[in-house]
This record gives C-alpha cells, sequence and structure tokens, in this order.
C-alpha cells in the first residue's frame, strides 16, 4: 500500500515538474496526463482500504481526462496551425 | 369690529348696485385672446429661423444680404410677412379685448369671471389650473397691453424694418405680448408666476436682441439676474400663501384673507414683504432698479413697450390684485409706499443730469412707476392702477418719440459714416424743426408726465399724492406726511428734467453737424400715426378718472365735458375688500375719533386747504417748473457730446448714478464672484482632487497587479502550483 501510494507520489512529482519547466505544449500535456494518472494509481489504491468510491472516482477522471485530450489537443494544433511551433514561450499575448 | 366691515361693506356694494345692472358679464373668445399673440409668435418664429439661415447662407457664399428683398432679389417674405403679422395678431388681439370690454359694461363685475380651461398640476393638496381670469382690473390691463402694445407694433414696422433680425424681433415682441396677458389674465399665482417669468424671458431676449454686441447682451444678462432676486422673494411668498390658504387662486385667497390673517400679523407681513421683493425686481424700484436703465440697451420700440408701458408695471398689479393681503398688513404697505416715495425722490434726481436721451427716460420711468408703488403703498389701489394706465400712455409715447428722434439721427450720421452717439442729447439741438410731429407730441407727453392740468398725468399723479397726504393718520401718520412731502418734490423735479430733455432735443441750435443736418428727417407715417393716437390718449385719457370735488369745483359744474370718476368706481370691486379692511382698522385704531367715516372717507380726507387747493398748488408749481426751466434752458451753452468738459462736483455725482451700480459691485457682485473663485479654486478643486485621487490609486494598483500577467503559461503554473503548496503546508495538520 505504502509502495503504491510512493509510486503515485514519484510519478505526480514528475509529472508537476514536466508541467513546470518543459516548453514544449506536447510534453506538458503529456506530463498533465502523468499527473492525473498519478492520482488515479493513488485512487485505486486507497480504494482497497476504503471500499470501491476511488475506483469509481477513477473513471470520472478517465473520462474527463479523455475530453480534456480531446480539447487541450485541438487547441495545440490550432496553435501551430497559426504560430507554426508549439513552445509556450511564445504565446504571450494574453496580458494585461 | 364684524359689525363695522358688514356695513362698511353694503355700503359699498350699495353704490355699485346702484350703478350696475344684474347680467352676468359673458366673456367671448377669451381664450384667443391670448392665443392670437402665440400663433403670431410661432409664425414669426419660423419665419425667423428660415430667415436666419437664408442670410446665413447668403453670407457663407459671400453674397451681399440685403434684409428687404433677400439674396435673390424681388421681395422675401420672411421681411415682409412679419410686417403683417405681428401687428396684425395684436389687432386682433386687441379687438377681442374691446368686444369684452364692451360686453363687461352693464354687467355684474362683484365676482370675477374664472374660466378654467384644465388642471395644470395636482399633487398631495395642491390643485392648480389653467384658468382666466376676467374681472375690472384684468380687463383695464389687458386694454394697455393689446391697445398701446398694437401701436408700439406698428411703430416697430417703421423702426426696426431695416434691421436682419426683424422677423425675429416680431416673434419675441409676440412672445412677449402672449405672457404678458398670460400674467394678468391668470387665475392663480402659479399662472401669474409663468407669465411673470414669461416676459423676464422675452425682455432678456429683447434687451439683448443685437447680442453681437457685448455692452448690450451683458444689460440683458443683468436684467434677468436681477429679476431672479425678485423672484426668489415671490417664490417664498406664494409658499407662505399655500401654507396659510391651501390654495393659489385669487378669488379664494381674496375671499379667505380676512379669515384666515390676523390683521398686521406677522405670517401676512412676511408675506406681503416677500411679495414687495418680487415686486420690485419686476417694477425696478429700489433696491432692485439698477436693470431698468441698462434695459435701455434693447431697441426704441422694446423700451417703450416692455421697459415703461407693461412688463414693469407687473409689479404694481400684482399689489392690486392681491391688495387684501397689503390692507391686512400695515407695515407691508407702510413698505410699499416708502419705497415707491423713496424710489420716484431717488431716481428724479439721477434723471436731471444724464445725457442720453433714453436714460432720461428710463430713470423718469422708475420714478414713476417709484409714483405708482406709493398709490398701492397709501391705499390708492385704484388710484396707482390709473397712473399705470395714464403713464403707458405718455411714456410710450415719450420713448417712442425718442426712438423716432434717434431713427432720424442714426440716418443722419449713417449718411455720412460718423461715429458720434445717436442718442446724446449734446449731439441734438433744434430738432424741432426737422421733425415737428414728433416735436409737438413729445412736448404733450411731457406736459403729461409733468402734471400739468388737464393732461393725463395731472390727474393721476396728483391722486396718488393727495392719498399720501390724505392717508397721514393712524400708527404711520408721520412717515406718510414725509412720502407726500418726497412725492411732491419728486414732481417738481420731474417737471424739471422733462423739459431739460425737451429743450436739449427740440430747441435751441442744432449741434449735429453740417453735413448731417441735411440728412434729418420726420419720422414715416408707420411711426408719427401711432405717436398721435397716444398724443391724444396722453391728453384726454386722464379725464376718465376726475375726483368729485375737482370735477365740480375746478371746472364749473363740468357737465360739459366728458369726465367723470368712471375708473374709480370701475375698479371697486376689486379693490373694495382691502379698502374696507383699511379704514375699518383706522377706525378701531380710534385715527378718526369724532369724525364721520363712511365706505371710501379716505379719499375725501381733509387735508389742508383741501383737494382743489393741493390740485392748483401741485399744478401751477409744476407749470412754473416747466416755463422755469424753458426760459433759462434757452440760454444754456450745451456743447456737442465730444467736445463737453468731464462733469464734477453733484452733477458727477447724479450723472453717475450716486454711485449705485458700483456699489453693488463692490458689496454684492465682487464678493459673491471672489468667494465663487476661492470656492472653486480651494474647495471645489480639493474635492476634485480627492475623487480624482481615489480614481487614481486604482487605476495605479490596477497598472501594478496587471504585471503580473505575464501571459508566460510556464509562469501562470508555477504559481499554481506554489500556491497549492503554500495552502497544503497551512493546512498540513
Amino acid at each position: 500500500m505504502n509502495a503504491v501510494l510512493a509510486l503515485s507520489a514519484v510519478l505526480f512529482a514528475i509529472g508537476t515538474l514536466g508541467v513546470l519547466v518543459r516548453r514544449n505544449a506536447i510534453i506538458m500535456f503529456l506530463c498533465i496526463e502523468l499527473q492525473l494518472n498519478a492520482v488515479n494509481l493513488a485512487l485505486v489504491a486507497f480504494s482497497r482500504a476504503h471500499g470501491i468510491d476511488g475506483q469509481i472516482f477513477v473513471f470520472f477522471v478517465m473520462t474527463v481526462a479523455a475530453a480534456e485530450a480531446a480539447v487541450g489537443l485541438a487547441i495545440i494544433i490550432a496553435i501551430f496551425r497559426h504560430y507554426e511551433t508549439v513552445d509556450v514561450g511564445s504565446f504571450n499575448l494574453l496580458k494585461w | 369690529m364684524a359689525s363695522a366691515v358688514v356695513l362698511l361693506a353694503q355700503g359699498g356694494q350699495e353704490v355699485v348696485e346702484g350703478s350696475a345692472a344684474h347680467a352676468s358679464f359673458d366673456p367671448l373668445l377669451p381664450g384667443l385672446i391670448v392665443l392670437l399673440p402665440l400663433i403670431g409668435f410661432l409664425v414669426n418664429g419660423a419665419l425667423a429661423l428660415s430667415h436666419a439661415k437664408k442670410s446665413a447662407d447668403a453670407v457663407r457664399v459671400g453674397e451681399e444680404y440685403d434684409p428687404h428683398t433677400g439674396s435673390g432679389g424681388g421681395r422675401d417674405l420672411t421681411h415682409t410677412l412679419p410686417s403683417w403679422i405681428g401687428p396684425g395678431v395684436m389687432l386682433g388681439a386687441f379687438i377681442l379685448v374691446l368686444a369684452n370690454f364692451a360686453r363687461m359694461f352693464g354687467a355684474d363685475l362683484h365676482d370675477p369671471v374664472v374660466l378654467e380651461y384644465w388642471t395644470w398640476m395636482a399633487t398631495g393638496t395642491l390643485e392648480v389650473s389653467v384658468s382666466l381670469q376676467l374681472d375690472p382690473l384684468s380687463m383695464i390691463m389687458m386694454l394697455v397691453i393689446t391697445g398701446v402694445g398694437f401701436l408700439i407694433h406698428v411703430f416697430s414696422v417703421g423702426y426696426m424694418k431695416d434691421d436682419v433680425g426683424y422677423p425675429r424681433y416680431f416673434a419675441y415682441l409676440n412672445l412677449f405680448v402672449f405672457f404678458m396677458l398670460v400674467l394678468v389674465m391668470g387665475a392663480n399665482l402659479p399662472l401669474l408666476f409663468v407669465g411673470w417669468e414669461g416676459v423676464g424671458l422675452c425682455s432678456y431676449l429683447l434687451i439683448g436682441f443685437w447680442f453681437g454686441d457685448r455692452e448690450k447682451s451683458d444689460a440683458g444678462k443683468k436684467a434677468f439676474i436681477v429679476n431672479r432676486i425678485g423672484d426668489f422673494g415671490f417664490l417664498i411668498a406664494m409658499f407662505l400663501l399655500f401654507t396659510v390658504f391651501g390654495t393659489l387662486d385669487f378669488v379664494a385667497i381674496n375671499a379667505g384673507a380676512e379669515a384666515s390673517l390676523v390683521y398686521g400679523g406677522a405670517m401676512v407681513t412676511a408675506i406681503t414683504l416677500f411679495m414687495l421683493l418680487g415686486a420690485s425686481g419686476k417694477s425696478a424700484q429700489i433696491p432692485l432698479y439698477v436693470w431698468l436703465p441698462d434695459a435701455m440697451a434693447g431697441p426704441t420700440p422694446v423700451s417703450a413697450l416692455i421697459h415703461a408701458a407693461t412688463m414693469v408695471t407687473a409689479g404694481v398689479y400684482l399689489v392690486a390684485r392681491t391688495s387684501v393681503l397689503f390692507a391686512l398688513s400695515p407695515v407691508g404697505s407702510v413698505t410699499v409706499a416708502g419705497i415707491g416715495a423713496a424710489t420716484a425722490l431717488f431716481a428724479a434726481t439721477i434723471a436731471l443730469v444724464q445725457t442720453d436721451i433714453k436714460k432720461v427716460l428710463a430713470y423718469s420711468t422708475v420714478s414713476q412707476l417709484g409714483y405708482m408703488f406709493l398709490g398701492v403703498g397709501v391705499g390708492a389701489y385704484a388710484a396707482g392702477v390709473f397712473h399705470l394706465m395714464t403713464h403707458a400712455f405718455f411714456k410710450a409715447l415719450l420713448f417712442l418719440g425718442s426712438g423716432a428722434v434717434i431713427h432720424s439721427m442714426h440716418h443722419a450720421y449713417h449718411a455720412t459714416h460718423s461715429h458720434e452717439d445717436a442718442q446724446d442729447m449734446r449731439n441734438m439741438g433744434g430738432l424741432r424743426r426737422y421733425m415737428p410731429w414728433t416735436a409737438l407730441f413729445m412736448w404733450i407727453a411731457t406736459l403729461a408726465i409733468a402734471g400739468i392740468w388737464p393732461f393725463a398725468g395731472f390727474f393721476s399723479k396728483d391722486e396718488i399724492i393727495w392719498y399720501a397726504g390724505a392717508s397721514a393718520v393712524g400708527p404711520f401718520a408721520p412717515l406718510y406726511t414725509v412720502f407726500w412731502v418726497v412725492a411732491l418734490a419728486a414732481a417738481m423735479l420731474t417737471a424739471f428734467y422733462m423739459t431739460r430733455m425737451m429743450v436739449m432735443t427740440f430747441h435751441g441750435a442744432n449741434r449735429t453737424g453740417e453735413e448731417e443736418r441735411g440728412h434729418l428727417h420726420e419720422a414715416p407715417l408707420t411711426m408719427t400715426v401711432p405717436l398721435s393716437i397716444l398724443a391724444f390718449l396722453s391728453i384726454f385719457g386722464g379725464w376718465i378718472n376726475v375726483p368729485e370735488k375737482i370735477r365740480t369745483s375746478f371746472l364749473g359744474g363740468g357737465g360739459a365735458l366728458p369726465m367723470s370718476e368712471w375708473l374709480h368706481d370701475w375698479l371697486d370691486p376689486v379693490v373694495h375688500a382691502a379698502v374696507v379692511v383699511r379704514e375699518e382698522a383706522l377706525v378701531a385704531a380710534g385715527a378718526l375719533a369724532g369724525q364721520e367715516h363712511h365706505y371710501g372717507f379716505l379719499e375725501h380726507a381733509p387735508v389742508g386747504g383741501g383737494e382743489l387747493t393741493w390740485a392748483l398748488i401741485s399744478t401751477l408749481l409744476a407749470a412754473a417748473v416747466v416755463a422755469g426751466t424753458f426760459i433759462l434752458g434757452a440760454r444754456w451753452a450745451i456743447r456737442p457730446a465730444k467736445e463737453s468738459a468731464p462733469l464734477a462736483g453733484v452733477k458727477k455725482l447724479l450723472y453717475d448714478k450716486w454711485y449705485v451700480d458700483e456699489f453693488y459691485d463692490a458689496v454684492v457682485v465682487k464678493p459673491i464672484l471672489g468667494t465663487s473663485r476661492f470656492l472653486w479654486r480651494w474647495i471645489d478643486r480639493g474635492i476634485d482632487f480627492v475623487v480624482g485621487g481615489v480614481g487614481g490609486v486604482t487605476k495605479g494598483v490596477g497598472w501594478v497587479g496587471s504585471l503580473v500577467q505575464t501571459g508566460s503559461v510556464n509562469v501562470y503554473a508555477f504559481v499554481l502550483t506554489a500556491g497549492v503548496l503554500v495552502i497544503l503546508w497551512f493546512t498540513r495538520f
């Protein structure tokens, strides 16, 4: 149990670090997916001790992640068509 | 006391009952009387707008604009139509008024005819309707306004026809008559106030008619602002009346005054004093007279119509209309009389040395208005209105005559391109050779205003002076004696300055200049015919109200002459209650112990050698002053304005109008301006600074905050994560 939770924490930390330090939008996107899945892993682990609720949550998270993937990828494609790059450092027009 | 009121009232009623049949008065199209000038205004106003556009278009394309023919040649309707519409609607209104006047004869006039048209406002207990009141007083005013007004409109056709603003002039003039009729026909105070403000507006528009001249537009503003001070008093009086009576209809106020107000009480005194403030603003009395002399900046027929014959008498009308209130307040009445007497003398002293022909007439008007106030203040309401009427005749004549003179002088100077002052009497002299008719008519008016028998002014002015002396009974007796002496002195001054004006204008050698002399001419018929009608009225207008004693003794019976105390009886239904209250109070105060008293006894009170003696004395004195001035005037060495030496001493003091304008400027205008400037600079700007500062600070903070919005997704993600970590740290237990 503790080992599973530790793995989940490590995965989440990697995901978070990836979102923070990487500039490629697709990599950042993948890191977000990694965070979500780390949470899923933790939820599954908890469900062993506290009942079925955790696993139900996982389905919800997967659903939302699928929707997010669809919208997020669409946005990235649209941005790429416009800027011909997926470096997030280039899109800073949305200020003030 | 109550029984005495009933007795006096009955005595008065019988007199009227004996002379009048009992058919009630049935007005003929009274609404149309008011509407006709309004229609005239609308049509002339539309023409004025179209005219202004045409002349502006002509100027824009660089054409010479001739006001007679328009830019395209041929007759310009916007210029010719007002000549017919302006005087036309006035004639129509005058004929309607005459028809109503004829109907009023033989009718029962005890109760005024009030015609309600529609409810104007109904809020809470206040209900004001648009209703017209026809009674003897409003009828006299309507006759003067439409009759004299019509003549002045006709005169204006001749006087103003070369002016580019001709249609606009007639539009304003018609609008003025409309408001003036509303003022005198309105059956309640708010409606009167509409007319009151409306004539003030038209006065402002017409004083500043030539608004391109800064001085003239300033004079208009001055008139408007000074009147506003008076209007404040009028409004307060109206509020007080409403708190007492719960209504503002004249009929209800006059009927309920004795029951609702205590004789000499604080309330009625406050009401009358505030009302007097309003009246003194409109009627140019001390301390608010300063606007009237400046109002001479307007075209001369305007001075004749608005600033001599009609609008400025509105204050006298107001006092006569609410006479019961003034009768109930001895303090209010004596203040009215005192202000009247003081103004009569004060303005007369200024008129002594003025050189501008219109300024002399302006101060003379202020002085004569003072007489009217003295009349209504001493309880001679009918005499005050009588003087109002005769004054409308002879002062309109004087102003129009001076207009004809100025017109001629202006043409002469215009022809030679001279820039001399066409209104300065020092530049005139000997004009009777060039304009004999005008000179003759103006002499008639001069004799009338000087109070020479048998011209109109004699009867009206002497009646007022007589009343002032006769009123010297009761609590304020010494004051009334002073007023009487002051009025007599002012009458002598009047005789002097009017004769001086005539001598300087029409007699002696001509000082216009060699070249200009040939261009002097008599006024056209459109101007001289109205003058002749007014001259006729100035001679005979006084005969409608000759006291019985003078009629019987002065004229040896007088049966052959068409003279009577007509106006006095005519106005009796309006002022009856006031006269009763006044005399009744004197009887109760024991001022007339041992004397017989009956309705109207004050008129016949014994003073000195009686009416006849005083009438003789005053007319002989006035005649002596006129003759003396005329003879001495022949020897005056008058030089044209540009060669005249500046005045010194008392003459300079009088010429500069006792420095009242300067005094007001220093005491009222400057402090107000200074305070305003201080408030603007320190208080207003301080508030602006605080309010603006709040906005500025918010803006600055917002700007600093906006720096956080880098637009970089990494930064956002980092801040988000950091935030989550911080929250986690604080909620770890």
